[in-house]
């Protein structure tokens, strides 16, 4: 290494007292600048604040004055400044990849109380970084044009608002929806919190403007099954389930559907309290407004006769002949607002869900309590024609519990207190909310607390342990009896109720981890969908081109879903608008001649990068879609695959700079 | 003698196995013998170490020199054999990575000597443990030390060539006699200092003719406890670990090809630095559950980590057992 020809500049950071107070950072300047000189080291300094303009103006001015070739910062992580100091370098000349930052801040200062292990800890971090960069290699940023139109998937209001935002902008937009209508979860509601407007009425003109907006193609009763390519240019296979409706005919009449003799227990919109058609619409007002037949369900397709709907259609709008459709379209962006699923309240059966008729859990209350419900929104027991004289809602079931889910569900206080107001508007009935905390922080929703609480709604804080028809004492016959702790009286009680509702977790999709599989994204422990960065980034994620809103990325209420929407809408409209993306050149290659095929690295790439040349044998990364992460460098028993970067050139070079202090034995026992 | 340039070869801790291999090219032997004056070969021929010392320095054109460094001898012989020689070929695994022998660096030389002098299979009433030196009526006797690790020869001397295998397969080692001979010819030029030889660009799987999906492990197997292998289908894929995906092709997956899992005798490919971490973090990156207790049961079907992923490279890995305990005297 002494025939160096580098002229490597250090630069140490106090940031503020957060390094200079553990580190002393004037001395691993100075030792750096005595030390390192056979490494290449021609100038070394320390400054208050090395991202300031001024640190980055002190960096530009040495690059150009004393022709600096490589530059190490020692300040914070790469995550935050990396950018800032290569940003900084390429204005003075200098390749941004000859860079390195060397974290003594995370790795060192806030992690140390000792100054003199700190001190000398930051040393072999910089002379780790400094054996480090003269490795680096100058990179050219990969430039890939965008194409014009964004895919939207999942047609919640998050995914809508996000779909309406990018057409109105003028571009055009596909938006895929699995169920046979827009809407989510909204569109079974009736109230929403804190403002109680009809949920309907609030979404109805949002769904069908997205039907009929000119830059909108609707894509309902569809899913996406591949996709490949990256920013700017992915290639997406749509299957378009068969409707067995010729759209171009139907008027959406749905005459087909009242004569349709077959009824179906409806699952997912009723959520099970109701029916459906073997030929439906969702809803009244689902968009598109054309039915679907249920192939699984129709009598036709599972005894070969009946045809009553085509018997009755007015214009022959019915085709039990057609199949799916495999529809391939380009877009430049993707937005990926699939949503939530609900808890399974089974899964815990001290509850009594699904053994205890009167114990509901949130979504058939919601459907309950709207008009256009299967008990058009009377508040009944599941005898159907019972009034609860008093009601209990069970707060955080499968939420903020270890057994189930940790987080909590950040919608389900205030949907609580929608329904203890719900139950108070509606009936007579006392209503009970067990709590364990009261979560009420956004915009009016403390306030709406206080309106439900002088409505007279009683509140027991305390973890229900269990919901029974077991009667131990008179006046429990009959009853459900809900066993709690109220932990602010200090002790057991035992409610007997008429109807129990659970408030249940919201959760990933069953298959958010496929989904995300799919897209070459990633997900969260919990299975929600990760961000890019969950302050500063929270729509993007790790994979350019593929943005993230609503209920997906975590629990969230309608006015956060909806802002997710159009912020994700910006971000994709930002790169619309330049119509190309320069893309950081930190990417992995694999040396064709080294790869033996063993396919050891095929499925590992979060990004979908890599692709396997069945003919040749052998595998190859694509490019724009690989976002450096070195997995499948790792991976790759061959050694074939480097990674720009994170080459083990580098990495050795580094821990042989971070090693350099015990050879010269200079260290400190390090306690 | 005649003015036919010198070849050596040296046995140190090693099987003979790759004195075999030399012997096994057939009639190529006699190429060896019309181009070279054997100078030293004690397999072949007997010779003794005074007579090595005595030649001038760099005499020997080349010798191969198998097995790792494990007793003063094989040590003494190294560098006696390095100053002798102009080119000097770390041959065989044992050589360029301390091979099996290498796996005692796992244990202390006292554990050594304790299960080879004393355990149950062992004869020893008498309590008997070699020593360096002895004293007889005749005179003092001695025996070379047993240094506490064994090292790679480029651990001890400074090497020219590496040429892996357990032993190299024949026809590698044709090639490459072929091609000395055609360097003194003058029609070849030898290989950079500190090449490996003898070995293919990739490894083992881009010889094995066993059909390959996506990687995916749900459990191991051991291959004595199997009945029911695919002959067509990649050992891997079947829960048989093989190592070929990180062993240097070269020998044309003999192993594979015959059913049997590569154990990775022909070492790390090109460019990787510890051939039994490369292998953990690829088999590591395949197995196929997100469950950690899941996980923890496929894992604990590779029942011998330590012989499966570091069977020959032990000595010049990157754990502490490899070359950083102990730097000669
Ligand atoms: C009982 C209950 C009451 C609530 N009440 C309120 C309230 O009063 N006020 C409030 O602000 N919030 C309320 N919420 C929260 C509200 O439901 C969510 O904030 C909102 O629905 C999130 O919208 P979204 O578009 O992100 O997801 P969703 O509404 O779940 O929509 C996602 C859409 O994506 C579709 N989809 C899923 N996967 C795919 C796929 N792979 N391909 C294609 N399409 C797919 C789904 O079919 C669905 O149409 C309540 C929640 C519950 C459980
Ligand atoms: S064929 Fe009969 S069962 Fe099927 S959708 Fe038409 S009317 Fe309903
Ligand atoms: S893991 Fe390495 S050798 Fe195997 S297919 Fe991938 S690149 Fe090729
Ligand atoms: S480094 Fe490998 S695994 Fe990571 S994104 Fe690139 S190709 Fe995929
Ligand atoms: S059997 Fe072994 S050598 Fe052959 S392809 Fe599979 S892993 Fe590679």
């Amino acid at each position: 290494m002494a025939e160096n020809k580098e002229r490597i500049g250090v630069y140490v950071c106090h940031c503020g007292t957060n390094i200079a107070g553990v580190v002393d950072v004037e001395e691993v300047a100075r030792w750096a600048k005595e030390n390192l000189g056979d490494q290449g080291v021609v100038i070394s300094k320390d400054y208050k604040f090395m991202c300031s303009s001024l640190g980055q103006d002190m960096i530009q001015a040495d690059i150009q004055k004393e022709g600096l070739t490589r530059v190490v910062v020692a300040a914070c992580s790469p995550h935050l400044h990396e950018k800032t100091f290569r940003v900084a370098a390429e204005r003075a000349g200098l390749n941004p990849y000859l860079t390195e930052l060397a974290s003594i801040r995370e790795q060192v200062s806030w992690v140390h109380k000792d100054k003199v292990v700190a001190t000398e800890k930051s040393k072999a971090v910089v002379a780790g970084a400094v054996s480090r960069v003269v490795m680096h290699e100058p990179l050219e940023p990969i430039i890939v044009p965008i194409a014009e139109p964004t895919l939207v998937v999942g047609g919640g209001i998050a995914g809508i608002q996000a779909a309406l935002e990018i057409a109105n902008a003028g571009h055009p937009v596909y938006l895929v929806e699995r169920e046979p209508s827009i809407g989510g979860h909204m569109a079974q509601f009736d109230k929403t919190f804190p403002t109680l407007d009809c949920s309907a009425c609030i979404l109805t003109p949002r769904m069908s403007e997205a039907g009929t907006h000119p830059n909108i193609t609707l894509l309902t009763y569809a899913e996406v099954e591949q996709v490949d390519g990256f920013v700017g240019n992915f290639d997406v296979t749509i299957r378009q389930k068969a409707r067995c409706v010729d759209t171009d005919a139907c008027t959406g009449c749905g005459i087909c559907e009242q004569k349709c003799p077959k009824k179906v227990i409806d699952d997912v919109f009723e959520v099970g309290l109701g029916y459906r058609k073997a030929i439906y619409t969702p809803f009244d007002q689902a968009v598109p407004k054309y039915p679907v037949i249920d192939r699984e369900n129709c009598t036709y397709f599972e005894k070969g006769t009946c045809r009553v709907c085509e018997k009755f259609c007015p214009t022959d709008a019915i085709n039990f002949e057609q199949e799916d459709e495999i529809i391939e379209i380009n877009v430049g962006n993707i937005i990926l607002a699939t949503g939530y699923d609900l808890f399974d309240a089974r899964r815990i059966p001290q509850y009594g869900y699904g053994r205890l008729a009167n114990v509901f859990t949130s979504l058939e209350f919601e459907r309950m309590t709207n008009a256009a419900g299967p008990t058009s929104g009377d508040i009944l027991l599941r005898d159907g024609k019972t009034v609860p004289k008093s009601v209990g809602i069970i707060h955080c079931v499968g939420s903020r519990d270890r057994n189930y889910n940790n987080y909590c569900s950040a919608i389900c206080c205030m949907q609580s207190l929608k329904f203890a107001h719900l139950v108070d508007e509606r009936t007579s009935a006392t209503v009970y909310n067990f709590y364990i905390d009261m979560r009420t922080p956004a915009k009016d929703y403390d306030e709406f607390y206080q309106r439900v609480l002088d409505e007279g709604t009683l509140f027991v804080r305390g973890k229900v342990a269990e919901v029974t028809d077991a009667a131990r004492i008179s006046g429990e016959e009959g009853k459900l009896i809900v066993q709690v702790e109220d932990t602010l009286a200090g002790k057991q009680r035992r409610i007997p109720l008429d109807m129990v509702i659970l408030s249940a977790a919201l959760e990933p999709r069953h298959d958010a981890y496929e989904t995300a599989h799919k897209f070459g994204i990633a997900c969260s422990a919990n299975g929600w969908f990760t961000e890019k960065h969950p302050k500063l980034d929270p729509v993007a994620t790790m994979t350019e081109g593929i943005f993230i809103a609503g209920a997906a990325t975590g629990p969230k209420d309608i006015p956060a879903s909806v802002s997710q929407g159009s912020a994700a809408a910006a971000r994709v409209l930002s790169y619309i608008e330049r119509g190309e993306l320069a893309l950081e050149p930190v990417r992995a290659m694999i040396n064709q001649e080294q790869c033996s095929g063993c396919r050891i690295c095929n499925d590992l790439c979060p990004y979908n990068a890599i692709l396997f040349h069945e003919d040749q044998m052998v595998s190859e990364i694509n490019q724009a879609l690989c976002q450096g992460c070195g997995t499948c460098v790792a991976a790759c028993p061959a050694g074939a695959i480097t990674g720009t970067v994170f080459s083990d050139k580098q990495v050795f070079a580094q821990i042989d700079g971070l090693l350099f202090l015990e050879k010269s034995a200079l260290v400190p026992e390090m306690a | 003698m005649s003015d036919k340039p010198k070849f050596a070869m040296y046995w140190a801790a090693s099987c003979g196995g790759c004195e075999i291999a030399v012997l096994n090219i057939h009639e190529k032997i006699l190429d060896v013998d019309a181009n070279f004056d054997i100078a030293f070969w004690p397999v072949a021929m007997d010779a003794k170490y005074k007579d090595v010392e005595a030649m001038e320095d760099g005499s020997i054109l080349l010798t191969l020199f198998n097995g790792g460094i494990r007793t003063e001898e094989n040590e003494h012989l190294a560098k006696l054999l390095r100053k002798k020689s102009q080119i000097l070929v770390a041959f065989g695994s044992c050589a360029v990575e301390g091979g099996n022998p290498g796996l005692a660096n796992f244990s202390t030389k006292d554990q050594i000597f304790e299960t080879v002098y004393s355990t149950v299979s062992t004869e020893n009433p008498d309590g008997v443990y070699p020593q360096p030196s002895f004293e007889m009526p005749e005179g003092t006797i001695t025996i070379p030390v047993f240094e506490p690790v064994l090292r790679t020869l480029d651990q001890v001397v400074d090497v020219d060539y590496y040429m892996p295998g357990c032993p190299p397969e024949s026809h590698q080692i044709e090639a490459v006699i072929d091609l000395v001979i055609q360097v003194l010819e003058g029609k070849a030029e030898l290989p950079p200092k500190g090449a490996t030889i003898g070995v293919g660009p990739s490894t083992c799987c881009d010889e094995c003719t066993r059909t390959r999906n996506v990687k995916k492990i749900k459990e191991f197997r051991r291959i004595q406890l199997v009945d029911d292998i695919d002959p067509d289908l990649c050992l891997l894929e079947q829960g048989i670990l093989c190592v070929g995906p990180a062993t240097a092709s070269g020998c044309g997956a003999k192993c594979p090809t015959a059913g049997a899992p590569c154990i990775g005798c022909y070492g790390p490919a090109a460019g990787v630095v510890d051939f039994g971490a490369r292998m953990m973090t690829a088999v590591a990156s395949v197995i196929d559950s997100r469950d950690p207790d899941e996980i923890d049961r496929i894992l604990d079907g590779i029942v011998d980590p330590a012989g499966t992923f570091y069977k020959f490279n032990l000595a010049h890995s990157l754990l502490r057992t490899g070359n950083a305990t102990w730097n000669g005297k």
